[in-house]
């Protein structure tokens, strides 16, 4: 099929030459979206690797009762780490590095609107992970095992106040979030503005790709939702430092007010988490199936609702607190709402699917994984919201299998679908098909080992965050079965480290277009050259591939 | 073995011991209401899963690209219908519209509910990492259990208020009723009534720092009988003479310890208010909010050293010799 675009020179590939202070400096000084959109996705896996390990080690330590595999102030650190890990430093460069990489190609520019506010938004990111991080030395140094963050990645206050947590590692934790949080927001603002201002000619908001669209809402929501947060730390250090006893109940201070703050930030989030999954299954679902996606203008418009409603259910997070009953009704319904336009979404991705041809390599199976995944998930967070039974499952293991449910089993899953369906253009090579599928049964019943049964041990009582728990309470049979999950589920990434790893260098060539795909960014090389597009292409229709392909019936007569 | 121990001792009350905290086995009214809402929820979730699940598996399984399949030719390019897409929006709609009716119902009978006149009334205090359980009509504090009447006559409730001195703790004991949290700075109540005599288990279910996970709770739902004998014992004070050289002799080397600083035994000097009341500790199946069973080997290693047990908590080890250890357990076990 003819490339839209005939690169003239590859700087990229000239550089191959071991010119290591060179390309270290390129790299480093880049504002090129592709190499930011790549150093946020590479940091995000070596953050996934270091709180996948830390998971592993919980999962050690709760394998029998009474573990002794870390000590109680060793776990707490472990949780909050892990937690804290998972969500800011993992799930936030994701969705950063996603669109870095693929918005400006599927649009059809050359690059984001602001590339040095973008390298800056990845290195102030990076700054803020090694700050959160170097808690673990900078406390009382490598011996005294550090002083990391112990107080949970919500931080609830009163714990977070000075008569609770002496030493710095709240403020380790505060500073840390908040400064990688300049970087969401840095690179929250280019995506508005590229998707605003970038387009290449002809792609009207309507013909945007249905990634570009789940991104731009995404991007919204982190510009909403991530100044509460930053208000919220600011309030906090200032209570540490200054008396401002916002949060300090030792002097009058409200410990409701952050769970109000941090909520507010909380739940839109794990929406923000979630968006860049729906944004890959809304790109392969149809790739992998050989059909548009169905209903195009109603996913448009269930990503739009559900970012709005997602401002208004923070507080079924907090259904203990004591609030009224009026508060808990209302904050019941409205979290039920969500599953709505959830609902439209699972249901048009079957019906994209429903009369195709489906190929079921690897990216697509892992987009059938999330579908069931991401189901379970919806389900139970539906119970979640029922109020009175939330005020059994809250807090217990229960809510921890949900959010791994939405989280590992929704976002996890569907990104490695995502990476294995860009790598060829990303790598410019092809990864392998076997050991990717290793990886994927591997992931998968390592995953599901792991978290159905802690729906179970939740039911019967058992709360999160525990560091041991006593034998005959009934909780045994599930955590060991979580904990043999955990090792699956560990050896599958470490399938798909190798997999990325070797086929980088030893892959077969893959071509510029290996799925026979429809987005623009299939149209230039693979990897496509530093300016992506030697002649800004024009499209007529939301698949602009599908069109060159099939000049007799393109997709513009339809749309 | 440890467990065995437990068992034996806790039998020894005659009550039977609920260890198991299965949610869906509710032995008391919001508990129960609650059980009922899931079940309903699960059934909706079911049949929502078995439909959907089984449209999504089905698609797959019959739309998926086989072997001999010519891999150029496209299938038809549907792009949506507005139809379908107002169904399967109206649907859910509908769905959730009754499940959020039925949870303002649950919601309003649990939190909205008006006392009976003759509720027992409890105040339960959170400490790091322990509870304090006060009884203000009868002037009786005990620590880390909470003794009940049985609603027999259907008109028998508990009223807790919930109270936090430091961080945020929650209240949960699956089988009577779901969690509410105890905030500092801010009372919450709840309301239990339980059906059936018998020892419940729960937890701490908020995060509270270290040592969170052993922060236990045991519910003990007597007759009401046997709840006013109880009360009564507990409203004794403790022995400020006691006779028995032995017990008198460690009640003073006890007093002459910090223990009196942070423990009170009603009765005596020790007036302290940063542990949990030790008047009539012998009366309590645990110590430590739940990590050791009660008995005497279990009492001497903590008083030697709480901390091997349960790490982090707030008692110092005291740094007593054998002696001295001997005296202060041979007091603490004369308080009965
Ligand atoms: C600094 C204050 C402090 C001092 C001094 C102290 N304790 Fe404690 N003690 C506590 C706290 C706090 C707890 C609750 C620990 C927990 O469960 O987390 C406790 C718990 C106990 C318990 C278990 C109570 C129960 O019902 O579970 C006993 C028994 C006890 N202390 C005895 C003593 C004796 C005897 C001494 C003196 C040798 C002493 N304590 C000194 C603070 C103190
Ligand atoms: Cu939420
Ligand atoms: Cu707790």
């Amino acid at each position: 099929m003819a490339s839209i675009d005939y690169p003239l020179e590859r700087p990229d590939i000239e550089d191959t030459g071991w010119h290591f202070a060179e390309n270290l400096y390129r790299w480093i000084a880049t504002v090129d979206h592709k190499k930011l959109g790549l150093m946020y996705i590479v940091s995000a896996l070596i953050f996934l690797c270091v709180a996948g390990v830390m998971a592993v080690v919980i999962r050690l330590q709760l394998a029998f009762p009474n573990g002794h595999v870390v000590d109680p102030d060793t776990y707490d650190r472990l949780f909050t780490m892990h937690g804290t890990t998972m969500v800011f430093l993992v799930g936030m460069p994701i969705v950063a590095g996603l669109s870095n990489y693929l918005v400006p190609l599927m649009i059809g520019a050359r690059d984001m609107a602001f590339p040095r506010l973008n390298s800056f938004g990845f290195w102030i990111f990076l700054f803020g992970g090694l700050l959160l991080y170097y808690s673990y030395i900078g406390g009382s140094g490598l011996s005294g095992a550090g002083s990391a963050p112990d107080v949970g990645w919500f931080a609830y206050a009163p714990l977070t106040t000075k008569s609770f947590s002496r030493g710095h590692s709240v403020d380790y934790w505060a500073l840390g979030v908040l400064v990688s949080g300049f970087g969401s927001i840095a690179s929250a603002i280019n995506v508005i503005a590229t998707t605003i201002s970038l387009r290449c000619p002809g792609m009207t908001l309507s013909k945007m790709p249905m990634f570009v669209w789940v991104m731009l809402v995404d991007a919204w929501l982190i510009l909403i939702a991530l100044p509460p947060l930053s208000a919220g730390q600011i309030m906090l250090l200032l209570d540490r430092y200054l008396g401002a006893n916002f949060f300090n109940t030792q002097h009058g201070g409200s410990a409701v007010l952050w769970q109000h703050i941090f909520w507010i930030f909380g739940h839109p989030e794990v929406y923000i988490l979630i968006f860049p999954a729906f944004a890959i299954l809304s790109e392969l679902v149809p790739i992998f199936s050989r059909k548009p996606l169905f209903g195009r203008p109603a996913m448009v418009g269930a990503v739009v609702a559900i970012g709005f409603i997602s401002l208004g259910v923070w507080a079924h997070h907090m259904f203990a607190v004591g609030m009224t009953s009026w508060s808990n009704t209302f904050f019941a319904a409205s979290s039920m709402l969500v599953g709505i336009p959830t609902g439209i979404k699972i249901f048009n991705w079957t019906a994209t699917m429903y009369g195709g041809r489906i190929r079921l390599l690897t990216p697509m199976l892992f987009c059938c994984a999330f579908l069931l995944q991401f189901l379970v998930a919806g389900l139970t967070g539906i119970m979640l919201a029922v109020a009175p039974f939330d005020w059994q499952l809250h807090d217990s293991y229960f809510v921890v299998a949900h959010f791994h449910f939405t989280l590992a089993g929704g976002l996890v899953t569907a990104l490695f679908g995502g990476f294995y369906y860009w790598y060829p253009k990303v790598a410019g090579r092809m990864y392998n098909e076997t050991l990717a599928k290793w990886h994927f049964w591997l992931f998968i019943i390592g995953f599901n080992l792991t978290f159905i049964p802690l729906h179970f041990a939740g039911t019967l009582g058992m709360p999160r965050r525990i560091y041991t728990y006593a034998p005959g309470r009934g909780w045994e049979i599930w955590n060991q079965l979580a904990s043999l999950g955990a090792l699956m589920q560990a050896a599958a990434v470490t399938l798909f480290a190798w997999n990325v790893i070797y086929s980088a260098i030893k892959g077969e060539p893959a071509g510029d277009d290996p799925w026979d795909a429809w987005t623009l960014e299939w149209g230039t090389t693979s990897p496509p050259p530093e300016y992506n597009f030697e002649k800004l292409p024009v499209v007529r229709s939301s698949r602009p591939l599908w069109d060159l392909k099939h000049p007799n019936d393109p997709d513009w007569k339809y749309e | 073995m440890y467990a065995f121990l437990a068992w034996l001792q806790t039998h020894a009350e005659g009550l039977p011991e609920h260890r198991i905290a299965n949610i869906f086995e509710p032995r008391s009214t919001p508990g129960d209401m609650e059980r009922h809402i899931a079940n309903l929820t699960l059934g909706i979730t079911g049949i929502i899963f078995v439909v959907v699940g089984g449209l999504i598996v089905y698609t797959i399984w019959r739309f998926r690209r086989k072997p001999g399949d010519d891999s150029r030719q496209e299938p038809p390019q549907v792009y949506g219908s507005n139809q379908i897409e107002i169904a399967w929006t109206v649907i859910p709609i509908l769905i959730v519209f009754i499940l959020i009716g039925v949870s303002a119902r649950v919601i309003a009978a649990i939190q909205n509910a008006s006392p009976p006149h003759s509720t027992l009334k409890i105040r339960l205090i959170g400490h790091q990492w322990w509870w304090e359980v006060e009884y203000p009509d009868f002037k009786v504090k005990t620590a880390n259990e909470i003794h009940v009447p049985v609603n027999a006559d259907g008109h028998t409730a508990t009223y807790l208020q919930l109270e936090s001195l430091d961080v945020i703790h929650s209240f949960w004991v699956p089988q009577i009723a779901g969690k509410t949290d105890l905030i500092p700075n801010r009372v919450n109540y709840m309301w239990i009534d339980p059906k059936e005599a018998g020892i419940f288990f729960g937890n701490c279910a908020e995060y509270c720092g270290t040592q969170h996970a052993n922060m236990l709770l045991r519910l003990v739902v007597q007759p009401q009988n046997e709840f006013n004998a109880w009360v009564a014992q507990q409203a004794q004070p403790a022995e400020a003479n006691p006779v028995d050289p032995g017990v008198a002799q460690g009640k003073n080397m006890f007093e002459s310890l910090a223990c009196v600083n942070c423990h009170r035994v009603q009765g005596t000097t020790a007036t302290g208010v940063f542990g949990p009341d030790l008047t009539h500790l012998m009366s309590r199946q645990t110590i430590g909010a739940g990590v050791l069973p009660m008995n005497h080997q279990n009492l001497r290693d903590w008083v030697n050293d709480p901390q091997n047990a349960k790490p982090g908590c707030f008692m110092p080890s005291m740094k007593l010799t054998d002696a001295e250890l001997d005296q202060v357990v041979s007091y603490l076990e004369s308080l009965r």
